[in-house]
């Protein structure tokens, strides 16, 4: 009956692993990544996982082995008497301190180029998030935001694809979290706060826009769509768009009271 | 449980002595100032809120395996008004309802309260706490807690729904949530009594563990479960206060309006709110810096007891005792400069970011010693495999899990993408469940024959062990590939995205799996009780344990030890070539003429 439950500890880096190798297969995986950054975030994911998945088989192997050798129906020799090492605490101390310094240093550059390094480009949207729908402003044929040609859409967002975006990102009520999960994107939208917040889309589709921070109770039906699209479809879209509000001007306004 | 079993005993003597029973019985199990009676009142309250707290699980795993479905039995008796289907907003509450209730009123109080409780005073060789008044009223102002949070459920709105970080505005703004109505402000009022009890445990446990200690009980010489507990205990007693200060905060600003988290021109559901000049982010800081340090609170004494059971059945010394009691010292310093790694994505600053993922980094540090020197204790051991050596092989092993995938959200850029994910929920049920939890189920099979004078039956403990086993790693293990691909926590219906539709079937397989380990308690429920009163009794030292608890009675009387203990060595003497034994028990005098120094120091200490 031992070896039994040292077969449980050992099943459990085998199926763990058989998990991870059967899943992205299976289509359990990270979702397709349209984004320029992306790829940082996906790498340092596998790097991530690699290491611990590495240290995870290592550790559990080392426990089921224990288990199964030292049994103590089994195990004839005498206990090894020992209070512990100093030599090989210092090192089983160094050594994982001397990886985990690596992995802080290796992906300070991949969080500056999302969160720090803020492109130089006039702001493209204005996103603002409230229980429980996202709405979203554009400057308008002017440029310029508050002007009476601002052009207000709700939960749909559209971007050109491969340019560099800049939107920043307002709250009118609680918290909520702008989570684009096909471009690797987080950030929380914090009332009284505007957050920049940028990516560069490398594909045309919809993808969706989460919201990840709980909002109240109507936080699983806040949902917005990301359009990716041309440059040339993105102007039609916009100004077909002001267009339209243009035509129904009063009832817009009415309702953003 | 006792009172209707203590006028059945004592039938022939209370015709005798009529006056006696009623207050002798109150002071005895009631407002018993005896820290073993203490104890376990936590024990019986925590493990009763813990079924409470599993049935909240297993509801908001019904709703994700079939969301919008009446739910069978259940549903017709609680929402019959909704075609017995969960509503969002009971979702909402039955998530938040279910991580207070384990965080406040099981693990925390399990471990220091019942735990800590029992334990101390019995392996430091002392009669009592330091303070029994107080230790009573450690557990007597747990009550108000209990009462105010089951009030909550039933006012109008139902109990708190802002998630159990509950973050302002929405916890704070009565027009944000329905359930931000009386249960916010009853959640507030009762997780303050939860900290005033945890302050003085806190109190009472440091004076103990410093000032009591036996003849010869070194501060080396303590076993890893007090050091864990007096860890545990300075870290409730800095951080605390912290908590207590925001949830006063928090409770004037839904009172009064006080507005410390209510920035200026906030509007809901178009109504402006009149408060302003706060920052909702204040109160994220507040309440991290308590309630990251409460993660460790929540680990280290489970940490320490499972550091004495591997020792015991592995008949060996546990390796490196100082390198454990040191990396506990680190967890708990550095455990107070890491909060900010729940805000990556809050909007603090990204620098200020990048410094906390530094720090949180290196806190996996001490935790990987700590899993070395466990796992280099098993070598060269003979392992017993018990049921609480099973369980504490199993805290091991899914603490490693849980260890693990901590580095992926400790890396920022990683954390952009499973932040608030489903990874996220993975990674704490494997450091809370197969950590603590099944290091808790350990301490429960190791110390019960302390606590009762009985076994526990070995073979439904074994079957409880292999079951509980299984089904949490079916429910949790899956949850990391949930993380993967982005599916999103507290979400009533997740697959409204046509991202996380193709994740319904495996939520439904968790949900099986989550339906499971409920059950299998059933299991561990009937054993516990059914050994309490017919288990086969059991001497001082049934597990040959080297401890100073295994040289009381069992279970120990009042003042716990018949004579006062005098402590020679260090608790992990196992199989030490001084004696014939595999064990050397710290109160065990060595043989004469041998171990002078050690007598000697035990005199001085006297
Ligand atoms: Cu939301
Ligand atoms: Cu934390």
């Amino acid at each position: 009956m031992n070896k039994f439950w040292c077969l449980l500890f050992l099943a459990v880096p085998v199926l763990g692993v058989a998990a991870f190798a059967w899943a992205p297969g299976a289509g359990y995986w990270l979702p397709r990544d349209i984004s320029d950054h992306g790829w940082q975030i996906d790498h340092l994911f596998y790097f991530v996982l690699t290491l611990t998945g590495a240290v995870f088989v290592a550790t559990e192997l080392a426990l089921f082995w224990f288990a199964w050798k030292y049994d103590g129906r089994t195990n004839m020799q005498p206990v090894r008497f020992t209070h512990g090492s100093h030599d090989v605490e210092v090192l089983w101390t160094l050594a994982p301190a001397a990886t985990l310094v690596f992995i802080a240093i290796y992906q300070m550059n991949a969080w500056a180029d999302v969160k720090m390094r803020q492109p130089d480009v006039p702001v493209l949207a204005e996103v603002t998030a409230r229980q429980f729908e996202w709405r979203i402003r554009y400057p308008g044929a002017d440029g310029r935001f508050d002007t009476l040609d601002d052009v207000h859409v709700v939960n749909d967002l559209h971007v050109p694809v491969d340019r560099d975006i800049l939107i920043t990102l307002k709250s009118q009520d609680v918290l909520h979290s702008f989570f684009l999960p096909n471009l690797r994107i987080k950030q929380d939208a914090v009332p009284g706060m505007k957050i920049p917040v940028w990516f560069r889309a490398r594909d045309v589709g919809e993808f969706d826009l989460v919201c990840a921070e709980l909002c109240g109770w109507g936080h699983y039906k806040m949902k917005g769509r990301l359009t990716v699209q041309s440059a040339s479809a993105f102007q039609q879209w916009l100004a077909e768009t002001a267009a339209a509000q243009e035509a129904t001007q009063e009832p817009e306004v009415e309702e953003s009271e | 449980m006792s009172s209707p079993a203590v006028p059945h005993t004592h039938a022939g003597a209370a015709a005798a002595a009529p006056a006696m029973p009623v207050a002798k019985f109150l002071a005895t199990y009631v407002f018993s100032r005896d820290h073993k009676v203490i104890g376990l009142q936590f024990l019986f309250s925590t493990l009763l809120w813990f079924i409470v707290g599993g049935l909240l699980a297993l509801a908001v795993r019904w709703q994700l395996a079939f969301p919008w479905q009446g739910m069978p039995i259940v549903g017709r008796l609680l929402f019959s008004a909704e075609g017995n289907q969960i509503s969002p907003e009971f979702y909402t509450m039955l998530f938040t309802m279910h991580a207070t209730v384990m965080i406040f009123f099981v693990i925390i109080p399990i471990l220091a309260g019942a735990f800590g409780n029992f334990l101390i005073p019995l392996m430091i060789g002392a009669d009592d706490m330091a303070f029994p008044t107080l230790n009573m009223l450690s557990y007597w102002v747990m009550w108000p807690a209990f009462v105010l949070m089951t009030i909550s459920f039933f006012v109008p709105g139902g109990a708190s729904a802002a998630g159990w970080t509950g973050y302002p505005p929405l916890s704070v703004a009565h027009g944000a949530a329905p359930a931000s109505q009386a249960g916010q402000t009853l959640w507030v009022l009762a997780l303050v009594f939860v900290g005033i009890s945890s302050m003085m445990g806190s109190v009472n446990y440091m004076t103990t563990i410093i000032q009591m200690r036996a003849p010869g009980m070194t501060m080396f010489r303590l076993p890893m479960t007090i050091w864990g507990m007096f860890i545990t205990a300075v870290l409730q007693a800095f951080a605390l206060p912290v908590l207590t200060a925001a949830l006063f905060m928090q409770l004037l600003d839904r009172t009064v309006r006080t507005g410390f988290f209510i920035p200026e021109g906030l509007v809901i559901n178009n109504e402006g709110v009149a408060a302003g000049g706060g920052q909702p982010l204040l109160w994220q800081h507040l309440f991290w810096f308590y309630s990251h340090p409460a993660v460790y609170i929540m680990i280290l004494p489970a940490m320490g007891m499972v550091s004495d059971i591997i020792s015991c059945f592995a008949r060996k010394p546990l390796f490196g005792y100082k390198p454990m009691v040191y990396s506990i010292c680190g967890i708990a310093g550095l455990g107070f400069i890491v909060w900010g790694h729940h805000m990556f994505m809050s909007g603090m600053n990204p620098a200020l970011g990048a410094m906390f993922m530094v720090s949180t980094i290196m806190i996996a540090l001490p935790s990987a010693v700590k899993t070395f020197n466990w796992l280099a204790t098993l070598w060269g051991g003979k392992i017993q495999f018990t049921t609480p050596m099973l369980f504490a092989m199993s805290f091991v092993s899914m603490f490693i899990i849980g260890g693990l995938s901590g580095i992926f959200m400790a890396a920022t850029p990683i954390d952009i993408f499973i932040h608030d994910t489903y990874f996220i929920v993975a990674h704490i049920h494997y450091v809370l469940f197969g950590g603590t939890a099944f290091g808790v189920f350990g301490g429960i099979y190791f110390w019960f024959p302390k606590m009762f004078g009985r076994m526990m039956n070995e073979f439904w403990g074994k079957v409880h062990f292999l079951l509980s086993f299984i089904f949490f790693n079916g429910t949790f293990f899956t949850m990391h590939l949930l993380g993967a691909g982005g599916f999103p926590r507290r979400l009533a219906d997740p697959y409204h995205y046509a991202t996380f539709r193709h994740l319904l079937g495996m939520n439904q397989f968790i949900t099986y799996c989550a339906l499971g380990m409920g059950a299998v308690q059933i299991i561990f429920a009937i054993n516990l009780f059914y050994s309490i009163f017919r288990g086969p009794r059991c001497g001082r030292n049934p597990w040959h344990a080297n401890s100073l608890e295994w040289l009381a009675p069992s279970p120990p009387g009042h003042g716990n030890f018949d004579v006062q203990p005098v402590v020679y060595r260090g608790p992990y003497e196992y199989s030490s070539p001084e004696t014939t034994e595999d064990y050397y028990p710290q109160w065990q005098p060595p043989p004469a003429g041998q171990g002078e120094a050690s007598h000697a120091q035990a005199q001085q200490h006297a």
